[in-house]
């Protein structure tokens, strides 16, 4: 996993509740056995109209807004498991989401992955939608060390909350597998009692 | 500023304490898995059996491959394919590439790997969550994994079981165990006596469009009452199944008599002496009197009636016979957009052309049984496309032994091979644009059964009576 800096990046507002993986990634997208170029077809059928022409109506297709950090509405990631949605996000090049609500299994699919899931208020991310929409310039910091996620040149910013471990991991750019490898011994014991 | 953290080590603290004497069916399983626990941190859990399949698996071999890594015990996973392969002509090669290529693989890596694999064609073949529970790989008091959100099925044996994404399918793979933190507790009660015509699906679905889509995200759920005591295995797993619907991991439902006399027998099950041991320790499992839960909902059984969903989630479901509520909220409007319906309206006497009887949420000989049930001596409306899909193998045998088929031919249905089909539509079976689905599947997102396709998610009796009547009706006036 790619270790976690400091960003500072603008951000894409997506004032979509309860997107969920499905969207994310559609499940005809679903066939590939390894985990590259998934980017191509995220949030493919808003992006893309059944023609294949690009829907100008939808926020990804708008030049005004760019950047690594997606800020989304309320519920992010509901459905299924499928961890080709973060592969997707992350192969688009977002390194954050920033939303009031994740589902739990998208919650941990992106941490796995190295992809910043930072739960807000709801006052909070509406302010947030608010300020870049109207100015897609905005500039947001995430520094993961600190918990903190701001708008940089403003007072305007808001704690976050992170598991210590899943922390510790995303800087260090450690694995669970890494871990559960170490614990090889407890692991057999744990077996051999159990039988 | 609010110090989001302080609020939550509060209440973990107080959770801890108070969990500690009296324990939930949720907490006895858990607790007998934990092999070590982080300070502050999660846990090692041991994960007994893990089921794979051909999508969300390959990246996790090819993980595991990459760093050199054994699988450690191959012994305790099971693949089956299924959310890819056709429902249509199963002995012949696979026409589409990809889908092909991926079941390949699959095969590839469990032979490489010494897995068990169900493939196609196999006479266990099926939906992971079918055919693991048919075959008594799924036992009370265990916890399964698969890299499948709908894991959650299996907790109706009061089994730990959890959807996983594909990182964690390779943690599974490497050590047998997961690194999580232990969820909070939730208890949903239904007391009462059902309403004729008013299934298990129903049921989820009335939770559901009460609860909304989150309210069990964090929490692990437990089912409890008369009305999941007195439901069938098969009902219980419609509901467990669609606990992540509302976005809890997992659901539970205490394993009693109905329960070990499911597994007794089955191919996998423990048998004699060993059997009637594991039945003593399952025994010991249902939540201890006055143990608490983190959150409680109550409802009763009568307040429930056959269910449709109206929107583009599983909360968005109201009685057939309700209207569509009105709200002022952008995503409510989407969605009702996408689904070409009008706040206010009713659904009833809406025309539908297309019905699904299928998925791991109703796709088990209970409910092909209560279709044909329904069905007997009835013609299909000409509008409709009816397509039946068992969820394996064993269930398909059983529609043709019991003579259900020919029910099922007679009026004009059309039974297909197992397989997941049109609930997320990665084969050849989409509903096509704009076109209206009854389906007994558990999403009805924005083109989860074809792009453009619009799901209306209902009971495998709502999903019949739409299928002769050519439209949305209140069954329940047949029924009395
Ligand atoms: S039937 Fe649908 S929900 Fe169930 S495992 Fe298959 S794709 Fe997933």
């Amino acid at each position: 996993m790619e270790k976690f800096k400091k960003i500072q990046s603008t951000a894409i507002p997506l004032t979509i509740e309860n997107v969920d993986t499905d969207q994310i990634i559609p499940a005809r997208f679903l066939k590939a056995t390894d985990r590259n170029g998934f980017g191509d077809n995220v949030f493919r059928d808003w992006r893309f109209n059944k023609d294949n022409s690009k829907n100008e109506d939808f926020v990804l297709n708008n030049p005004k807004y760019s950047g690594s950090i997606l800020v989304a509405g309320d519920n992010f990631g509901c459905g299924s498991s499928r961890e080709h949605a973060t592969w997707a996000l992350s192969d688009y090049g977002l390194k954050v989401i920033v939303s009031s609500f994740f589902a739990d299994i998208f919650k941990g699919n992106a941490l796995n992955n190295g992809l910043l899931p930072i739960q807000v208020s709801p006052d909070f991310l509406n302010a947030l939608l608010g300020e870049i929409t109207k100015q897609p310039e905005t500039k947001l910091e995430v520094d993961l060390e600190k918990q903190i996620i701001s708008v940089v040149g403003t007072s305007f910013s808001s704690t976050f909350d992170i598991d210590a471990y899943k922390k510790t991991c995303m800087i260090k750019g450690y694995d669970d597998i890494d871990y559960l490898l170490s614990k090889k011994n407890e692991i057999e014991q744990f077996e051999n009692t159990t039988k | 500023m609010k110090s989001y953290s302080l609020e939550f080590t509060l209440s973990e603290v107080e959770r801890r304490k108070k969990t500690m004497s009296k324990k939930t069916l949720f907490d006895k399983v858990w607790d007998a898995h934990v092999v070590d626990s982080i300070e502050n941190g999660p846990q090692v859990l041991y994960i007994d059996k893990h089921l794979i399949h051909e999508v969300t698996s390959p990246q996790a071999f090819n993980e595991l491959e990459r760093r050199n890594i054994p699988i450690f015990r191959p012994n305790q996973i099971v693949a089956t394919a299924d959310h890819n392969t056709p429902t249509k002509n199963q002995h012949l090669p696979i026409k589409d590439e990809n889908s092909r290529k991926q079941l390949e693989q699959l095969s590839i890596n469990c032979k490489k790997n010494n897995i068990t694999l169900y493939e196609l064609g196999h006479k266990y073949n099926g939906i992971v969550h079918v055919m693991a529970p048919e075959l008594g790989i799924t036992q009370p008091g265990m916890t399964i994994v698969c890299g499948d959100s709908h894991t959650s099925t299996h907790g109706a044996f009061g089994t730990i079981a959890f959807g996983i994404g594909t990182s964690q399918v390779a943690q599974v793979f490497a050590s047998q165990c997961l690194l999580l933190t232990k969820p909070k507790s939730l208890r949903v009660s239904v007391n009462g006596k059902l309403k004729n015509g008013v299934l298990p699906k129903d049921v989820i679905l009335y939770i559901i469009s009460k609860l909304g889509t989150n309210a069990g995200t964090g929490y692990f759920c437990e089912y409890a009452g008369d009305v999941f005591e007195n439901m069938s295995m098969e009902g219980r797993m419609t509901v467990c199944n669609m606990s992540i619907e509302m976005g809890a991991r997992g659901g539970m439902i205490a394993p009693d008599r109905t329960t070990f006399e499911y597994v007794k027998d089955r191919e996998f099950a423990p048998k004699n002496d060993a059997f009637e041991q594991k039945v003593t320790y399952w025994k010991t499992l249902p939540t201890d009197e006055g143990a608490t839960f983190d959150k409680e909902y109550f409802f009763d059984a009568e307040d429930i009636e056959p269910m449709v969903t109206y929107g583009t989630n599983p909360g968005m479901g109201i009685k057939v016979t309700e209207n569509i509520p009105s709200l002022e909220d952008d995503s409510f409007e989407k969605s009702l957009k996408y689904m070409n319906f009008e706040k206010g309206e009713s659904l009833i006497d809406k025309p539908i052309n297309y019905v699904f009887i299928g998925s791991c949420t109703n796709s088990r000989i209970e409910d092909f049984r209560v279709a044909a049930n329904y069905i007997k001596g009835k013609q299909k409306a000409d509008n409709v496309t009816a397509w039946l899909v068992p969820g394996s193998k064993q269930v398909e045998t059983q529609i043709i032994e019991e003579g259900l088929k020919t029910i099922f031919d007679d009026a004009g249905f059309e039974l297909r091979q197992p397989g997941c089909s049109a609930c997320l539509a990665m084969n050849d079976d989409k509903i096509p644009q704009g076109e209206y689905c009854v389906s007994t599947s558990n999403r009805n997102f924005e083109g989860r059964q074809g792009q453009g396709a619009r799901t209306i998610l209902a009971s495998p009796l709502v999903a019949a009576a739409t299928a002769i009547e050519g439209k949305i009706v209140d069954v329940t006036k047949q029924l009395n």
